[in-house]
C-alpha cells in the first residue's frame, strides 16, 4: 500500500518570477502522472519536493510526515528517491557501485543493492558507468530510486532518450514499483501514451498552477487541458 | 572525456581483489624495491629517492583531490611545511619520531580543513587562486617563523651564537638506506590510507559529489561532511609527508616551501596521472628526481620549467590520465598481445 502526498498552498518564488503558484494537490495510490506544457513548473515541483527549490509558502506533507522540515540529503534517508532528466550516472564508478551508492546513505544494504539490480534485470553489473548503454543507464537510475525503503519515487522524464521498445519495458518497471516497493510514483514525462498507460491519477500544471486533476483519461480528455497543449485556435478549429 | 572518467575508477585495493595477481605483484616489486633498492640507486640516488617519494604522498593527496572530486588546490605544499614544522617542534621536545608524525598527521589534518574550508563554497579557477594565495600567505609565515631548530620559546628557533640542532632521526631510520627503507614503508601506508578511502564509501560519495552536487544530494550524501573528509585525508597525509621531509635533514628552510613550488608539484600530478595511485608515485620523483638527473646529464637544472610545461601540453592534449594511464595502456596491450598469440 502506498501512501499519500498531500500538497497544500505551495508556492515558488525565483526573485520576480514564480514558477509554482498556490498548488494544492492529492497524489494518493500507485502510479501518479504530472503533466505540462515547457514551463509549466513541473521539474519546480519536483525540485522542491525533493528539496533543492525552497518553498516561499504551503505544506507538503506525507503521511503524516512534513517533507519541508527536512533537507535534500535526510529527505533521501527519509525514503525520497528521484531521477533527473539528465541521467546522473557516475562514470567512473560500477553499476553495482552506482546503485549501491545511493543504498549505502539510505540505509539499504547489499541486499537491497542485489534486489535492486534484479527488479531491472541488468546485467554485467561491474561494468563502469561509462560503458553502459543509454538503457542500461535508465536502468541503473530506477534501480537506485528502489533501493533501501524507498516511500515516495519522483521520475523526471525516466525514458528520454530511449526507443520504442525500450520504454515499454521501463515503463513496466514503473508500473510494478508500487506494488514491490510499496513506494508511490510520481511520473513527469512529455509522452501522453506513456503517462495515460502507466497512471492513474494525473495532475497537469501550466503557468505554474494546477489546471486540472483527477483519472488520468478524464483529464487528458479535457478541454482545458487540450487548450494549454495545443492553444486556443486548435481547439476551436477542431471544435 | 569518457577516456577520461573511465580512468578515475581506482580500484586499488578493493578487499575482494585483495589477493589478486596484481596486487601480489605489486607487493613482490615494492618489497624488491625496499631490499636491493639502496644497494641499486648508490648514495646519492638513494637520498634523492627519498624526497621523491616523500612527495609522492603529497602527489597522492592532490590526486585524490583533482582526479577524484575535481578540486583544484594549489597550496600542497604548504601543508607539507605545515606537517615538517609540527614534527621538528614536538620532535625538539623528545617525543619518538613515530609520535611526532602522528601528531603532524592530526595538526596538519585540523589546519587543513580550517584553511581548505573555502573548497565548500568554491572550485575550479577560484578555488585554485585562492589556494595560491594561502600557499603564498603560507609562505611569508615561514619565512618569518623559519623552522624549530632546537632552540627555545613557542618557535624553537636557536638565535645568536646558540648553536642550530637538527632533529634526530627515527631509531629506525639513522643511515640514508634506513631511512630511505623507513620512508617507504610509510609511503606504502599512506597510500594504503588513501587507496582505501577511494576504493570504499568516501570514495563512491566523492565520486558523486564530483559529477553532481544535486545527483550526491539526491542519493543522501552529506556532502559537506564528505568534503571536509577529504580535506582532513589530504591534509593529515600531506603533514606525514611533512614529517618525513623534516626528519630526512633534521632541519627544514622556508625556501623549500613557496607557493610556486605547489603549482610544479600539481604540474607533475597532472603529467603523471591524477587518477592513479601509480601517477602520484610518479609525480614525486617528477618534483624531485627530475632535476637531479638533469644536473646529471649536463642539462640546466632550469629547464625543469621548460620540461614540464611541456609536459602538461602533452597529458592535456594526449594523455588525460597521464603517464600513469599510458603505462595502463601498454602493459594492457602487452597482455593482449600475448595472449592473442598463444590462442593462435
Amino acid at each position: 500500500m502506498t501512501g499519500t502526498l498531500t500538497v497544500q498552498n505551495l508556492s515558488v518564488v525565483y526573485g520576480g518570477v514564480k514558477p509554482l503558484t498556490d498548488v494544492s494537490l492529492t497524489f494518493e495510490r500507485d502510479v501518479c502522472g504530472l503533466v505540462g506544457p515547457n514551463g509549466a513548473g513541473k521539474t519546480t515541483f519536483f525540485n522542491v519536493l525533493s528539496g533543492f527549490a525552497v518553498a516561499a509558502s504551503g505544506t507538503l506533507d506525507f503521511d503524516g510526515t512534513d517533507l519541508l522540515a527536512m533537507n535534500a540529503a535526510k529527505r533521501a534517508r527519509w525514503g525520497l528517491r528521484r531521477t533527473f532528466q539528465q541521467e546522473q550516472v557516475i562514470q567512473s564508478l560500477s553499476a553495482w557501485d552506482n546503485i549501491r551508492l545511493t543504498a549505502e546513505h539510505t540505509g539499504g544494504g547489499r541486499s537491497a543493492v542485489d534486489d535492486a539490480v534484479a527488479f531491472v534485470g541488468l546485467e554485467a553489473v561491474d561494468r563502469p558507468g561509462s560503458a553502459l548503454s543509454m538503457l542500461e543507464r535508465r536502468l541503473v537510475e530506477i534501480a537506485k530510486t528502489v533501493c533501501g525503503s524507498p516511500q515516495l519515487v519522483l521520475l523526471d522524464e525516466p525514458g528520454a532518450g530511449l526507443d520504442q521498445g525500450e520504454t515499454e519495458r521501463l515503463v513496466g518497471l514503473i508500473r510494478r514499483i508500487p506494488g514491490e516497493f510499496g513506494a508511490l510514483v510520481i511520473l513527469v514525462d512529455h509522452d501522453m501514451d506513456l503517462v495515460s498507460t502507466v497512471c492513474g491519477t494525473t495532475a497537469v500544471l501550466d503557468f505554474g498552477q494546477v489546471i486540472a486533476v483527477g483519472p488520468t483519461a478524464k483529464v487528458l480528455a479535457s478541454a482545458e487541458v487540450r487548450k494549454a497543449y495545443l492553444g486556443t485556435a486548435d481547439v476551436e478549429a477542431g471544435a | 572525456m569518457t577516456v577520461l572518467q573511465r580512468s578515475s575508477r581506482v580500484a586499488l585495493w578493493n578487499p575482494r581483489k585483495l589477493f589478486s595477481p596484481r596486487t601480489i605483484v605489486l607487493i613482490v616489486v615494492l618489497a624488491a624495491w625496499f631490499v636491493v633498492g639502496p644497494s641499486l640507486l648508490g648514495a646519492y640516488w638513494t637520498r634523492i629517492l627519498t624526497v621523491s617519494t616523500v612527495f609522492a604522498i603529497a602527489a597522492a593527496g592532490i590526486a585524490l583531490l583533482y582526479g577524484r572530486l575535481g578540486l583544484v588546490s594549489l597550496g600542497q605544499v604548504s601543508l607539507i611545511g605545515v606537517g615538517g614544522w609540527i614534527t621538528l617542534r614536538v620532535g625538539h621536545l623528545g617525543l619518538p619520531f613515530e609520535l611526532a608524525l602522528v601528531v603532524a598527521a592530526v595538526g596538519t589534518g585540523i589546519i587543513g580543513v580550517l584553511v581548505g574550508l573555502p573548497a565548500l563554497r568554491l572550485s575550479g579557477l577560484n578555488l585554485a587562486i585562492v589556494t595560491l594565495m594561502l600557499a603564498g600567505a603560507f609562505e611569508v609565515v615561514f619565512t618569518v617563523t623559519g623552522f624549530p631548530n632546537g632552540g627555545d620559546g613557542f618557535l624553537g628557533r636557536a638565535q645568536g651564537g646558540v648553536l642550530q640542532q637538527p632533529l634526530a632521526r627515527p631509531v629506525l631510520g639513522t643511515s640514508d638506506p634506513e631511512y630511505f627503507r623507513y620512508v617507504l614503508v610509510v609511503a606504502v601506508l599512506m597510500f594504503l590510507v588513501i587507496g582505501l578511502h577511494l576504493s570504499n564509501r568516501p570514495g563512491r560519495a566523492w565520486a558523486a559529489i564530483r559529477q553532481s552536487e544535486a545527483g550526491a544530494l539526491a542519493a543522501g550524501i552529506g556532502t559537506v561532511r564528505y568534503r571536509l573528509w577529504a580535506l582532513a585525508v589530504v591534509s593529515a597525509t600531506t603533514g606525514v609527508a611533512g614529517g618525513l621531509l623534516a626528519g630526512n635533514a633534521g632541519l627544514l628552510d622556508p625556501i623549500s616551501f613557496k607557493a610556486s613550488a605547489s603549482i610544479l608539484l600539481f604540474a607533475t600530478v597532472l603529467i603523471g596521472g591524477a587518477f592513479s595511485l601509480l601517477g602520484a608515485a610518479i609525480a614525486g620523483f617528477l618534483s624531485q628526481g627530475l632535476p637531479p638527473l638533469l644536473d646529471a646529464w649536463g642539462v640546466p637544472g632550469n629547464l625543469i620549467f621548460v620540461l614540464l610545461g611541456l609536459g602538461m601540453i602533452q597529458a592535456i592534449t594526449t594523455a588525460p590520465q597521464g603517464i600513469a594511464g599510458q603505462l595502463k595502456g601498454l602493459v594492457l596491450r602487452i597482455g593482449r598481445a600475448i595472449t592473442s598469440r598463444r590462442t593462435r
